[in-house]
Order: structure tokens, then sequence, then C-alpha cells
């Protein structure tokens, strides 16, 4: 048998048999072997962030091919938006990603309200940003949880879970619900924010930054998490840019790009706020960034709670506003008993037009136009097409997850298997958005 | 750019651009379509070089029957440019534009799944959101809504719709 060397002349380290301390040679030729192996890593794995399977070519620890296969949760969104009525498409597209319910049905709304050419009162503007900013803090958190625990930071996910807990009581306070809110519509929100949501806010800002500081002290200097998070899943502006990946990930390569910025809706221009920017283009930076973004949402937040005026956070336009009135009772959100009793009991009329805004619904005028947010995981764009009916023609979400996650083999290539993990946790991809 | 100075600089190469709600859009020849978006693409005052998405329409009944859109973006310059190719009834193919945009790649795939377009030239056409061997493509208009019959371990599933009365 020859000499088993420990590394081929390519660099490529040999395996050698644990039984025998020899290489592994093959029998036929014999020369060393140098077969590959491949092995699915998904879908169903505790660290891919739901359905998503990742087909790894190994040589030893190395990952020398990687290919994600996508589709699982494939709902057929964009198709049923086509058989509801606009008003409906709503519900539809705030499952999309479901860690950023918000988000979607503000996209969704402001494309819809551009065809119909109206814009929401100024209170529903400030309570879309208010409930925005706030979703993309516990999107975050659900970030750092996972992410965190899949790199063995377990505290992290307590804490990060903890936290978000404490926003989803005041989302479902303020809409009913924890997630798939169907709380912005087209024209403003569905109902106004609840008497002690203000405070409850108010709350949740001052018990923040100390928490968030928290974070920082388990992982900013933590040798384990520099060590699996620095210089891991490394992606450059050129590339980042050329396979069309945004949000973190693209300002964690130095590019300071921000639809709230670029192309502010909203009137995100008019609150005071940072773009956190790095340029290590690593795992670490995307961290980083992300914690300053809950930091510099907190900013906004509290700039809203400031700006909230009294008013109407509906259009008044009866053939555009939702008819119903909702109200919280004791078993939860639901229509508000004296509306139901005007229209079954006082008023024909209004009895018909309810029926006629919830059968038909809004008639938008033919025309299409693309909407983009800047939601947690970057660019979320919708292009809507009207033919002018009372329902969607067609309903396009360009979802960030889905373009980020075309980036996963530049990253993993060329790494070790448990860099993947830490890649794919930086990327922060939601399957839901993903497959839409 | 504003939208009204982007659409006449972008008009004089593709006359057929119009601005409409804010968003500009540009209609181009399919046989066109990779020399526009590489002349869109690497022109200084445009450079267009983020493509955001790639997707279609379909208008059964008219001509062209179908639109690729592709919407592209200035991240310099902070603008963006709709452009958009008719593909006749029965002639679903277009050039693919992922060598120009790697981006388009999922996009373009996606699209083929949902429109059946063939994108010409594009480096793995392979299903991307539907099964390997899936027949038919779901977000053609002329596809009913209603779910699709299911084989799963011997058991018959029916559409949605066919599945329960109310009556």
């Amino acid at each position: 048998m020859a000499d088993a060397p420990t590394a081929s002349a390519s660099g490529r380290q040999t395996r050698i048999d644990p039984g025998t301390g020899e290489a592994y040679v093959d029998e036929r030729t014999g020369e060393l072997r140098q077969e590959t192996m491949i092995i699915n890593m998904g879908p169903q794995h505790p660290s891919t962030h739901g359905v998503l399977r990742l087909l790894l070519e190994l040589d030893g620890e190395t990952v020398i091919g990687c290919a994600p296969i996508i589709g699982y949760l494939h709902t057929g969104i964009e198709k049923n938006t086509e058989y509801r009525t606009w008003m409906q498409g709503v519900t539809y597209v705030t499952r999309a990603d479901y860690l950023s319910p918000f988000f979607n049905e503000l996209g969704y709304c402001l494309a819809v309200e551009r065809l119909l050419g109206i814009e929401a009162p100024p209170r529903a503007q400030v309570i879309r940003v208010l409930m925005n900013e706030l979703n993309r803090i516990s999107s975050h958190l659900v970030w750092l949880a996972t992410g965190g625990m899949e790199l063995g930071a377990v505290s992290v996910m307590l804490y990060g879970f903890r936290e978000r807990e404490l926003l989803l009581d005041i989302f479902e306070e303020a809409t009913g619900l924890r997630m798939n809110h169907a709380y912005i519509r087209i024209g403003g929100v569905i109902m106004d924010l609840p008497d002690e949501g203000v405070p409850h806010i108010e709350r949740f800002l001052e018990a923040m930054p100390a928490r968030i500081a928290d974070y920082e002290r388990l992982l900013d200097e933590n040798p384990i998490w520099l060590e699996r998070n620095v210089g891991v899943g490394t992606l450059s502006a050129e590339d980042a840019l050329a396979l069309g990946v945004t949000g973190p990930m693209l300002r964690a390569a130095g590019v300071a790009t921000d639809v709230r910025k670029d192309e502010p809706y909203c009137g995100y221009e008019t609150y005071d706020f940072e773009v956190p920017v790095g340029t290590g283009a690593d795992a670490y930076t995307r961290y980083r960034l992300r914690i300053e973004e809950m930091r510099e949402s907190m900013k906004i937040v509290r700039q809203c709670l400031d700006r909230l005026e009294p008013g109407p956070v509906m259009v008044q336009d009866p053939k555009v506003a939702w008819p119903a009135k909702l109200s919280v009772g004791p078993d939860g959100i639901g229509n508000d008993p004296a509306y139901i009793r005007h229209i079954m009991e006082e008023s024909m009329e209004a009895l018909i037009h309810h029926f006629k805004m919830v059968t038909e619904g809004v008639e938008v005028p033919a025309g299409e136009v693309y909407q983009a947010v800047e939601s947690p995981r970057g660019e979320l764009g919708f292009y809507v097409v009207s033919d002018g009916g009372h329902r969607p023609y067609r309903v396009k979400i360009r979802d960030p997850s889905f373009v980020n996650l075309q980036a996963v083999p530049a990253m993993v290539e060329g790494s070790l298997v448990a860099d993947t993990i830490a890649t794919i946790a930086s990327l922060d991809p939601v399957m839901g958005g993903v497959d839409r | 750019m504003t939208p009204a100075e982007l659409a006449e600089r972008v008009r004089s190469r593709c006359p057929d651009t119009v601005v409409a709600r804010g968003d500009v859009s540009t209609i181009v020849d399919r046989d066109d379509l990779l020399e526009t978006l590489a002349w869109l693409r690497d022109d200084d005052d445009l450079s267009l070089g983020f493509c955001c998405s790639v997707t279609a329409t379909d208008w059964p009944g008219s001509d062209p029957r179908m639109w690729v859109v592709y919407e592209l973006r200035s991240i310099e310059h902070r603008h963006r440019l709709r452009v958009k190719v008719g593909l006749a009834e029965g002639d679903a193919n277009v050039p693919s534009v992922s060598s120009l945009y790697p981006t388009a790649n999922w996009h373009e795939r996606e699209t083929h799944d949902f429109y059946g377009i063939v994108f010409e030239g594009h480096p793995n056409p392979r299903a991307l959101m539907l099964p390997d061997g899936w027949e038919g493509f779901p977000l053609l208009k002329t596809e009913e809504l209603g779910g699709v019959n299911t084989r799963y371990k011997g058991a018959f599933i029916p559409p949605v719709d066919t599945r329960t009365t109310t009556t």
C-alpha cells in the first residue's frame, strides 16, 4: 500500500480511516478515494426555518455544492387573490411572510390605494408606521431567538421569544390577533388603537433598551458567538446586488439602501432615524445591524406616539371605506353591536350598503403599480394589476426571503457544514414568504 | 431623476414609454430585450442595475396574450423602471435575462412554473415552486381555482370546492 499522505497535491485533505489509521484507497484503482457525499438538509430540520431543503454536496465537512429546493409551503396566495375582492386580498397577503404581516398588508394596501388615487388619513398613516416598526422589532426578535438557538445560545432564544410576547400582546390588543392581523386595510386601518394601547407601548419602550443591552452583553463578545459568526457566510456588495439581495444582508455589505429612505411612503421622510450600515458582509455584521435596527425602530415608534392626534383612521369615502365598525367585546374583537343594530333594525340603506361593500367591494380603476416597502428582510414589493373590476387581476408579491435565498449557494460553497447553519440563520428566511 | 425625466431619457431608445401613477413603464420588443436591458443597466444616467422581480400577466383573448414584466431599480439614482415584453398566443418564449441579472434565475423559473413561458438560454430551467412532473400552469387565467386532485398513500383527495356540499 502506498504511503498515506495527509493532504493531496491539490491541498485537499484525504480521509483517514479511523479504524486502521490509513487512507481510504480505492481497491480497484489503488488511488485515494475522492468521492463526495450528497446529503439532504431539510425539509424537516430544526435549523432551516421551516420547510427549506438544501441539497448539500460534501467533501468531508466542506460544502462543495449547494442547491436550495423550495416550494413545500406554496399555498397559491397570488392565485387566490384573483378570486376574491380587493379587500379580501389583505387577508391573503398578510399570510405570506407570517413574521411580518403588517408589512405585507401595508405594501398591498399602498399599491391598491395608488391605483385608486387615494391616501389614508394622517392618523392612519402614523398607526401604520407604528405597527410596522413594532413588527420589525418582533421579527428581528424571532430571528435573534431562532438564530441564537441554532448556534447553541439557548438563553437568547428564551429572551427573544419573551420580549416578542410583549409585542404580540400589543398586536392582539389592537387587532384581535397575534399574527395575520388584516389590520391595515385599503384606505386606512380597520379600527383605532385601543385606549390602553399607547400606555402599553410606552411600557414596552421603557423595558426594551435594557433587554437589548442584555442581548449584546450575552453575544457581542461571546467567544463562541464570534467564532461561529465572524467571517462566516460572507457575501460581497457586488454579489449581493447581482443576486438581488436586499435588507440587512445588503446593508451589511456596505450598501446604504433602504426603501424607507430612498422612496419614502407613509411619511417616513419626516421621521428622524438612521439606517445602520456595516462593512463586514458576514453573519456577525448582520447580527449587529439587526440589533441596531431594533433601536432605530424604537426611535420611530416613540416619534409615532408623540404624533398621534385624534382623527379618522379610515378614508371617509363610502365607496372605499369598509362599512362595518369593529369593537372589543367580551369574546374579543368583532362587529360592533351598535353597528349591527343600526344595519339590522334601523336603516335599510345602511344594510344595502354594507351588503354591497362586503360582497362586491371597492371598484379599482384599470392600471398597474409596483409598490415597495422595507420589510425586516429587505424590499417587499407588490406588483398589482387591475382590469377595472372588483377583484385584483394580478397580485405579484416580490418577497425578499425568496430572492435572498438565491444567495445561499454563493455564501456556503467552500465553507463548513456547521457554517451553513449560521449562514442560513443570518439570512433570516421565512418560508411562508419564499413559497407564498 | 423624476419619473418624467426618466421616461424622457428612456424614450430616446424605447419610444413606447409612459408614466402612469408615478411608475415609469416601457414596452420593448422581444428581439430587442437583451440589448435594451444591457443599455438600461450600463447607461450612467440610468444605471438600472438591480432587478427586483420578473413575472408575467395573462390576458386570454387579447393580443398580446401575455406580458412578461421586469421591475428594475437603480440604487444609486433612486428610480425605478418597468420593462414589459408582449408575447403572442402560442408563442410563449422570451430570452432569459439571467446572464444580465443573475437574480432573474429564480424569478424566471417561477414564472415558467406558473405561466409556462419558456426562458430561452436559462442556465437551469427546472421546476422551482411546483413538484417535478406537475401538469399545467396554475396562474394562467384559463386554470380554475379550486385545487387539484391529489393522491397520497392510496387516498384520493378531491379539490376543496368539490369536497363538501353545504346543502
